[in-house]
């Protein structure tokens, strides 16, 4: 079966001060379409990069990136911002939602970039919304949520468009365990009830144990990797 | 509609930013407008001049006077349709602080020269029928509180002693720009008087208003008239009254030069507050930026963001600044008194106001707008972290 993602001799070095520093090193990787990756690795070891890469926010230095057939690497500003509408959900750390606009609104921001009418926004929104649990929640703003609640309307904010992929950078790091919890059961529904497919940088080896995948960077090279 | 609400809700995030803001707007964009009035309420002669009426006065100087046997010579020019003439008064009333001019003139000609001094029929008559009579634009009657037949006492200056007129009309004006300021004696009453007095020194006229048909044909008029006196004794100079006016004004064009510089600067200050207020705000929301480029928006969309937060908030500043202008004018106006014989914020200055409002926005935000259009993501969202 072709692979959701394939990462080929992937490098990417930055420069600074006249000198360039490598970040990641001839990365070879597969993920399937409705995995669970966890990217670990100490800090400087290339993780957050990948994850750029693999969501199309950053450019590499050599080799390719196809996701679901389209290689993003070779992608010019405008196509890949319209790739990252389509195809990608984001979930940050700190959650980046708008602080001026309510959940509802921050679910649906994604979705003015779309053909829909507003009647079928809002529909989709709802529905998200209903499935993070935080219906009862739509006409809140962020401040006036907890950070666990904030995150969901995240995960709803990256789920709304029905992107195949979704990445996730540390989602559990500004939460308590429990609500760190609550979130990856959340992110695993995802997996085995939509098929989506889940890319997440970690640093907590019990988030990355609920993941179906672990991926180990140290350096900038993968290391190892690990089979649940 | 959703960007609308956006922009709404951005441009009053930071409550007291945006207030202060738009107090610094409220007062240049108000500042701006009430000193460019001042420049216009100078050239308002100019713009209350008639095309239609030429001012020949002494080749040497204003303050040399011309033969009244000029004024049978002057209707026979061709092109010239209406003769009238007039003499400075510069009478005091009560203290120098009072100051309006006053002109002695010759009453029949001068009113039909001047037809946007409205005056009722009976008043004019009224007008014509005494010779120790005055009229006074609205303006100045309402200054000093005076009614049709109050006494209006003048010290004189350059016809020494004490004058009593009798109040016979108020005119009002045909148009806003119309001088109401200046009060009209007759010419022949003062001239008796200098001719008793100082034998020699009658029969003089300061300046003589020529009505004449065709405007197109100023110029042509204007030579003959002066080619007509040329090597007299008194030889004339014969201008528009446009021209005529303008040569006051003139006179303070340094000044005037100095208060549109210093309408200019203050538009320029707050153009450099508010561009450092949208600094701040781009900054602050590096990361919500990226995360919208993120997303998929384009970099345009927040150009736009940015473009219409600074924008909106510079519109509502300078309408808010309009606004004020109006009764600050007014109030202006009438601290003033008459000073300016027209202090009215015009439909241009108006204009102008929104302009300068919104040239404000658009310069503030540009340099925000463009780095931010340019953020690396990557970078933008670790600003948050």
């Amino acid at each position: 079966m072709t692979p959701l993602i394939r990462i080929q001799h992937l490098s990417k070095a930055y420069e600074r001060g006249g000198q360039t520093i490598p970040v990641l090193l001839d990365i070879e990787l597969d993920v399937g379409a409705g995995e669970f990756v966890a990217l670990m690795g100490p800090s400087g070891s290339g993780k957050s990069t990948l994850l750029n890469l693999i969501a199309g926010i950053d450019k590499p230095s050599s080799g390719s990136i196809e996701i679901g057939g389209v290689d993003i690497a070779h992608l010019g500003e405008g196509a890949l911002a319209d790739w990252r509408a389509a195809n990608v959900g984001f979930i940050f750390q700190f959650y980046n939602l708008l602080p001026v606009l309510s959940a509802f609104d921050n679910v649906e921001l994604p979705l003015l970039l779309t053909d829909l009418s507003t009647r079928e926004r809002h529909d989709r929104v709802a529905a998200v919304l209903n499935m993070v649990g935080l219906a009862d929640r739509a006409d809140h703003y962020p401040n006036e949520l907890s950070g666990g609640q904030q995150q969901r309307v995240a995960i709803a904010r990256a789920l709304v468009t029905d992107p195949q992929l979704i990445v996730a950078d540390e989602p559990t790091g500004d939460l308590d365990r429990a609500t760190g919890e609550e979130v990856l059961t959340l992110l695993d529904q995802l997996v085995h009830e939509l098929g989506k497919t889940i890319v997440m940088v970690t640093h907590d080896p019990k988030a990355a144990s609920r993941a179906g995948r672990m991926v180990h960077l140290e350096k900038g090279v993968l290391v190892d990797t690990l089979e649940r | 509609m959703f960007l609308l609400r956006l922009l709404l809700k951005n441009a009053f995030r930071h409550k007291l930013r945006t207030g202060l803001t738009m107090v610094g707007l409220v007062v240049a964009i108000c500042a701006f407008g009430l000193l460019r009035t001042i420049v216009d309420a100078w050239y308002a002669g100019v713009e209350g001049s008639s095309s239609t009426r030429l001012v020949t006065r002494s080749n040497i100087s204003l303050t040399f006077a011309l033969p009244f046997s000029y004024g049978q010579r002057l209707k026979a020019v061709e092109g010239v349709r209406q003769v009238s003439w007039a003499n400075w008064f510069g009478g005091i009333y009560i203290t120098e602080r009072n100051f309006f001019p006053q002109f002695a003139v010759e009453p029949v000609s001068y009113l039909a020269l001047y037809p946007e001094y409205r005056i009722p029929d009976e008043q004019k008559l009224a007008f014509y029928r005494d010779r120790q009579g005055a009229v006074v634009g609205r303006k100045l009657a309402d200054k000093f509180g005076w009614k049709i037949g109050d006494q209006i006492p003048l010290r004189g200056t350059i016809y020494p002693g004490t004058w009593n007129f009798t109040l016979r009309g108020i005119w009002d004006g045909a148009e806003a720009k119309t001088d109401e300021s200046q009060m009209l004696v007759h010419w022949a009453y003062v001239n008796e008087w200098v001719r008793q007095r100082y034998k020699g020194r009658s029969d003089q006229v300061g300046v003589y208003m020529l009505g004449i048909d065709e405007p197109n044909n100023a110029a042509v008029i204007s030579e003959r008239v002066d080619k007509l006196f040329a090597n007299s004794l008194a030889e004339t100079m014969t201008e528009t009254e446009a021209a005529f006016q303008l040569s006051f004004v003139s006179m303070s064009e340094a000044i005037l030069v100095a208060v549109r510089a210093v309408s200019l600067i203050i538009v320029v200050i707050i153009m450099a507050v508010m561009a450092n207020t949208m600094s701040m705000t781009a900054r602050e929301r590096l990361a919500e930026y990226a995360t919208l480029k993120a997303l998929g928006f384009p970099p345009g969309f927040v150009v736009r963001l940015l473009f219409g937060e600074s924008l909106l908030i510079a519109l509502l500043g300078g309408l808010a600044g309009l606004l004020l202008t109006l009764p600050l004018a007014a109030a202006f106006a009438k601290a003033a008194g008459t000073l300016f014989p027209v202090f009215q914020v015009s439909g241009l200055t108006m204009a102008l106001q929104v302009l300068a409002a919104l040239v404000v926005g658009a310069v503030a935000a540009a340099w925000p707008a463009w780095r931010m259009s340019r953020i690396d993501i990557v970078q933008g969202l670790r600003h948050v972290a």
